[in-house]
Order: structure tokens, then sequence, then C-alpha cells
């Protein structure tokens, strides 16, 4: 592509940037929620990354002469029916859940911000098509089309990654479309028009990046929401097979328990909630820092 | 309001049209072949002979192009003919005419719990803004939309099934065969069921409400000298209910999400339940007819939704 214009802001933008970065730290960090929600993601972070070092147990090793024991100061919080120790489980289910989370919110965010810049930028046909497109996968209740999606193509991470990847697009690109739509009025935009730039390098150039902040805020909360999903699936039993250690396996395995062993099914449901919780608060934290209009509506 | 209406109805039939092909493709994609899996499903994988396929084949005209097999599938489902289930050997329809009230009626009450006291809550939340309802409600509406259901279930289960035996834990039985029964037995599923809705649309309300009490006719209302009371029920309450409408569009999304879980928690045999075992038996014809029909329901329930949003509000009618 040819560099010819240079219409970006030189340099100079530097020096008041630092205030900025510093106003959002302060906004962001103003509710206590929110810090808590980022301890709570750097310890799922941290967790995740140390697992073998911080699980003192083989989570996949059965251990039948050990099954079923109460919370000590061997086993933590205990074993499961299969003897394995819980605690070693739900730090590897921490890599599940970033692994699936990460996986599908960095799959549906491209795609939906493709699709939603197109559709917003080009309008008419494009718009119908792809709008329509997304109404239809709207239309499916998330769980329902992951459902569909799974029995399809087979139960895994990998499967499961793309099940719900698919069922989130529509957020994305509804959001993008959206944004788009009122940042394409804006005078710079005709002013490209004006000087005859492409229109692949005005949608990439000027309209995305001005259009892009609102998505942020979605992944963020969206990569609780697929968590969340991720376990209700494999707590069906069809996300992620039996051995690997998800939370959502966990929970549903130690449901047969429940009445003794609450434990079992209690803590990786809790672990869930905490983190879908987690990245709540830390998207709100991240909407009301990155546009001040909206703090305190929603 | 009538070229409103039309256009709306229009869309929803398009997005019914693409929602069948989605279905019917997802079917399509499979990497087994229908005919193969149907016949080893019916003899348990014994008798599977090319002469036996090619008859299902036939039987089933999948030995038809693509567009007319789409168009005989059609012609079916719209007659009400859904297929045969692999596992059940039984007509789809049926299958879920037999768990579609069970689904129904736990859905119905809990749209009608998560409804009225999320627009409750949403609403003092709202008027006693920053008090400690507002902090209390705010809270609550976070768990509620971040707590996942088998949690819920697990807690109240525990809690109300093993603790303090006051629930039975497990099955469904109609209002009409054992009314005392059937509702200690719903209890439970509909606090599940109704979680997430209510936390939604109580955000919904408090935010509507918030931004109705800044218009200039609840200032006027003060300045008459209306007693709260009135204040509330007649222009706020009423003015700010029309954006929660949208919102019970959603949470019939949501129970019938939600059904899938919590109706395999508490071995109810509804619709959700049967989706979900569908899975594991790779019963595609029940998974597929499931999705279809709910995404049907869904679509009408949305396209009643915004005409009557049209209608309560004039100013969406214009854009």
């Amino acid at each position: 592509m040819s560099e010819v214009f240079v219409m970006d802001a030189p340099e100079t933008v530097a020096a008041p940037r630092v205030s900025e970065w510093k106003r959002f730290l302060k906004i962001l960090f103003q509710r206590k929620l929110v810090v808590f929600g980022v301890f709570v993601l750097l310890c799922l972070v941290l967790v995740a990354i140390f697992a073998p070092l911080i699980a003192q147990y083989d989570p996949y090793k059965n251990d039948m002469a050990h099954s079923l024991q109460s919370p000590s100061s061997q086993h933590w919080l205990g074993t499961d029916n299969l003897g394995r120790d819980v605690f070693s489980r739900l730090v590897y289910g921490a890599r599940t859940a970033l692994e699936v989370g990460f996986g599908t919110v960095a799959f549906a965010a491209i795609l939906g911000v493709i699709l939603g810049l197109l559709a917003g930028f080009l309008g008419g046909w494009t718009n119908a098509i792809i709008m329509r497109a997304m109404d239809t996968l709207m239309a499916f209740p998330m769980i329902v089309l992951a459902l569909l999606l799974v029995a399809v193509l087979g139960a895994g991470i990998q499967n499961v990654i793309i099940a719900l990847g698919v069922a989130t697009v529509p957020g994305y690109t509804r959001l993008m479309c959206g944004t788009t739509l009122s940042v394409r009025e804006n005078e710079y935009i005709l002013a490209q028009r004006a000087i005859g730039a492409k229109s692949l390098r005005t949608m990439v150039r000027h309209v995305l990046p001005n259009a892009i902040q609102p998505v942020i805020v979605l992944v963020t909360t969206m990569l609780g929401n697929v968590i969340l999903a991720e376990a209700s699936l494999s707590f069906l039993g069809i996300g992620i097979k039996p051995p690997g250690a998800a939370w959502g396996s966990m929970a549903s395995a130690g449901f047969r328990d429940l009445g003794t062993h609450p434990l079992l099914s209690f803590a990786p449901a809790l672990a869930i909630m905490l983190v879908v919780f987690a990245f709540n608060m830390v998207g709100d934290g991240l909407r009301d820092a990155l546009d001040p209009k909206l703090r305190g509506k929603l | 309001m009538v070229t409103y209406i039309i256009r709306r109805i229009l869309m929803g039939i398009l997005v019914l049209i693409l929602v069948s092909l989605v279905v019917f493709f997802a079917l399509r994609l499979l990497p087994g072949d229908p005919a193969l899996i149907y016949v080893s499903g019916q003899s348990g994988g014994q008798g599977v002979t090319e002469e036996r396929l090619q008859e299902v084949r036939k039987e089933f005209g999948l030995d038809k192009p693509i567009p007319v097999q789409y168009w005989n599938w059609v012609k079916g489902v719209v007659t009400g003919d859904l297929g045969t289930s692999i596992r059940y050997q039984q007509d789809v329809g049926k299958l879920f005419a037999q768990r579609f009230p069970v689904t129904l009626i736990l859905g119905f009450f809990s749209v009608i719990v998560s409804t009225i006291l999320g627009i409750f809550f949403g609403l003092v939340a709202a008027i006693r803004r920053g008090g400690w309802i507002d902090t209390l409600v705010t809270f609550l509406s976070y768990i509620g939309l971040t707590i996942p259901v088998f949690l819920l279930a697990f807690v109240l289960i525990y809690v109300l099934g093993f603790k303090l035996h006051w629930l039975p834990i497990v099955g469904w039985t109609p209002p009409w065969k054992d009314f005392g029964m059937s509702v200690k037995q719903s209890i439970m599923p509909v606090i599940c069921l109704a979680t997430i809705p209510l936390a939604v649309t109580a955000r919904q309300m408090r935010s509507s409400v918030l931004e109705v009490n800044n218009m200039d006719y609840i200032r006027t209302a003060w300045s008459k000298g209306l007693r709260e009371r009135v204040i509330v029920t007649r222009h706020i309450l009423k003015n700010s209910l029309i954006p929660v409408v949208t919102m019970v569009g959603i949470g019939v999304g949501i129970i019938f999400g939600g059904a899938v879980i919590e109706e395999t928690i508490f071995g109810i045999a509804g619709v959700g339940q049967l989706l979900a075992t569908s899975v594991f038996a790779r019963d595609y014809v029940v998974i597929q007819g499931g999705a279809l029909v709910i995404a049907t329901i869904i679509v009408v329930v949305n396209i009643i939704v915004d005409i009557s949003y049209g209608g309560l509000d004039p100013r969406i009618r214009y854009e």
C-alpha cells in the first residue's frame, strides 16, 4: 500500500497522553470491586501459568485408595470420587478456562469486528446480508446453538471454542456496526473521501481505531460469559472431555456426592463464579474509564 | 404503524427461513452419513448392509439433490413432521409434544417472577439512588448475572433439599396430577431459571427509571406538588416500563438456554433435558428439531415484543 498521505497526528500527542493514561487508571481503580476484579484476574493468570508448580499432585492420576477424602493438610480441598486431588484439578482447570476464554474471544472478536466494520461502512446490501445473518444466529440461545454445533463437530476444546465463537460473533458485529455508523458521519472520514482515499484504507486506518473502543469493553465481559458457557457445556458433559480438568465437568462429577461431599461441586462452581464476576467488574471499570459519560448509568 | 408491523413480520419470516437453513445445513455438514447413523442406531451396529443403506436413503429421500431435500424437509416441518428420532425411533414432534408443556410451564412462571420482581427492585433501587437498597440491588444483580445456574442449583439443593429437607430435589409432577407436589417441585427450578432474567430486568429497569427521572415532566409533576406515590406510579413507572418490555424477548431466550442445565440437574423431562441427552446419543434429528422450534419461538416472541414496543412508544415507528 502506498504511503503518500500521512494524515495521522505527529508525535506531539505524546505529552498530553501521559495524563490521559493517568486519568484512565485513576477512574479504572476508583471502585473497590474493580480493584478486586483485577486482583482476581491477575491471580488467575499466574495460577494458570505456574500450574505445575502450584499443584502438588497430578490432576489426572486416579488413586482409588484415597477417593472422596475430606480436606486435610495433604489434600487441601480433599479428593474426588476417583481419588484425584481437587485443589490440583482446580489449578489446572484455570488453564482450560483461560484457553477457552481467550481462544473464543479472539476468534469471535476478530470475525465480529471485520463483519461489523464492513456492514457499517459499506452499508446497503453488505449491511443487509451481514446483519440478517447475525439476527439468525441471535435467534438461538447461546447454549442451544453451541449444542447444535458441538453435536455436529464433536466435543473437545477446539470445537467448544468454534461453537462458542460462532454463537458470540453477533454481539461484536452489532456493536462494531453501530459504532462504525456513527464514526462514519465524522468530517475526517468525509475528508478521506475528498482526497480520494480507498475505502479499505479509510476503514482500517481511520474508522477502525475510532470505533474499536467499545469492543474492548465487550471483550472483557465476554471473556467471563464465554468461560461460564464453556463451564455449562462441560457441566452437561459435552464440552471438555472427561479426563481433562475443566471446572464445569468437575462440578458435574461432584454433583453425585453433593449430599456428603459438597465441596467437590461447590469449589469449582465458586471458582467459575469468581472469575466471571471479576471479568464483569473489570469490564465495567474499563467502560467507565474509557467513556466517563456512561458512569453510573448502567 | 401498519407498514411498521408488515416490515417487522417480513423481516421475521426472512430470519426464520435463514434459521431453517442453518439448522438444515448443520445436519448436512455432519462428517458421517445420516443413513449410516440411522441404520446403525436402529439395529445397534448390526445389519449395516449396502442394500439397507440404499433403502433408508430412498425412504428418507437422501438420494435426491440437496435443494430438493431442503424443500421436502421444510414441507415436513410446516406440517409438523420433524422427522424420526434415531434414539427413540419415535416421531420427534411427539417427543416434543410430551416435553414442551413442562418446559413452557416452568419457563412461563420464571418469566412472570423475573419480570415482576425485576421491575420492582429496579424501580426501588433507582428511586432511592445511592441508598443502601440501591447498593444492595446493584450488588445482587451483579451476582445474579454472574452466578452459574448450576451453582445456584447446588446451593438450593444442598440447603433446601439435603439439610432442611423442605423440598424434593429431583423430578417434576404436572400440576393437574398433584398440585401440592408440583408447586414444591417447581420452586427450585423456577428460582434457577428466573435469576438471570431477574438481574437483567432489574438493571434495565433501574437505568430506565433514572433516565425518566431526568425528564422535564417529572420535574413538573414535583413542582405541581404531587405526592411521591402518585409521581412514581403514574409518571415514572409507566414511562420507564417501555424499554423493559424488550427484556421479555431476551428473557425467553435466556430461559430456554437455562432450561437445558436446570432440567438436567433436577431430572425434569423437558425439552432442555431432551436436547442435552440427545447430544450424547448423537440423535441429530432431535437436536435439529429442538433448535428449530426454540429459535422459532424466540423469533416470534421478539416480533410481538417489537410490535408492542412500537405501539407503546410512537417514536420507534418512524425510524
